[in-house]
């Protein structure tokens, strides 16, 4: 159950730019996760709602987005989307590929009063 | 009101790991993180190379574990220096864990680091610590559909060793299966079929090491 240090990762995050723009309360953070990580988005909604207890961050809501898998094949100049974990291009089988955003795991924006 | 932020989940972790990257560069020590199932056989495997390896390569061993010190006895008992971090708890070693490790282990006279992590085929494959390479384990008793099931470890690793393999007349598993479907999620994975109890394979895992001090 990684996503414990992930969401203490997330708090820090949120703590410090909520500190810098003088928010009191969070409403709503959003968050990218690729899909080459390994994150259970019940595990990540509990784990936030037990760290945020008791902080202005507590009852706000994790709008998590899964951006497609994107790749791009070096000998066919296809772009296609990595399904079922395989990185090949469907086109011509080639294993020369560019990948784009898979292991992404970022927070992208808060609203805050 | 909205703030935009665009910043990595895991920046903290990852500047870490960095700097202990850059700490183990300086020391010119090359560094594998040993990843599996409990049980797969990743401190066998430890006890094999040190023994076959130590007369030539210095080497150093971080182990990780939820609690006890049981690896690292084993390992201490080759004569090798071996650091053991208990993560009370957490499923994975992080970059701060072995930074810690790094005031207790002397990295100057090592040529090779390994850090054994915590037994698990999800959560350690997420966090960096400082490695030069993932290396993964699977034993044939786990079954031959793991790298479908659990992706981000295959595909992060750079190295597949499949253990066990003098259990395969006892068991059903299929190799390919495991090769092609490692290969699918990371084409450029290096596989080596391995038995630590027998020592079947183990020169080719032996001459990857050697051949990556080497360069």
């Amino acid at each position: 159950m990684h996503e414990m240090s992930i969401v203490m990762g997330l708090v820090d995050i949120i703590k410090e730019e909520m500190e810098r723009h003088g928010a009191k309360r969070l409403c709503s953070v959003r968050v990218k996760i690729g899909k080459l990580t390994a994150v259970v988005p019940e595990a990540l909604n509990f784990c936030f709602d037990i760290i945020t207890k008791g902080t202005p961050m507590e009852g706000a809501k994790i709008i998590m987005e899964f951006p497609p898998l994107k790749a791009y094949c070096i000998d066919c100049n296809k772009e296609f989307e990595i399904e079922e974990y395989v990185f090949r291009c469907p086109s011509c089988g080639s294993e020369k590929i560019l990948t784009d955003g898979g292991r992404d795991l970022s927070i992208e924006e808060l609203e805050v009063d | 009101m909205k703030i935009k932020v665009v910043r990595d989940i895991l920046e903290a972790n990852q500047r870490i790991a960095s700097e202990n990257r850059e700490i183990f560069t300086r020391h010119g020590v090359f560094v594998i993180n040993l990843m599996s199932s409990p049980g797969a056989g990743k401190t066998t495997l430890l006890e094999r190379t040190i023994e076959s390896l130590k007369d030539t390569i210095p080497i150093g061993v971080i182990e990780g574990d939820i609690r006890s010190s049981i690896d690292a006895e084993r390992i201490n008992k080759l004569g090798v220096p071996v650091v053991q971090i208990n993560t009370d708890g957490a499923c994975h070693l992080d970059g701060n864990m072995v930074r810690e490790c790094l005031r207790e282990l002397d990295l100057s006279p090592l040529r090779l680091l390994f850090v054994e992590n915590v037994g698990n085929l999800v959560c350690p494959a997420e966090f960096k610590i400082g490695e030069d390479h993932k290396v993964m384990i699977l034993s044939v008793t786990e079954g031959d559909d793991k790298p479908s099931k659990y992706p981000l470890m295959f595909r992060e690793s750079s190295v597949l060793l499949i253990n066990k393999i003098d259990l395969l007349p006892y068991i059903e598993c299929d190799l390919e299966r495991i090769r092609a479907s490692a290969r699918d999620i990371n084409p450029g994975l290096e596989i080596f079929e391995i038995s630590c109890k027998t020592g079947e394979g183990l020169d080719r895992w032996y001459r990857w090491i050697k051949n990556n001090l080497a360069s």
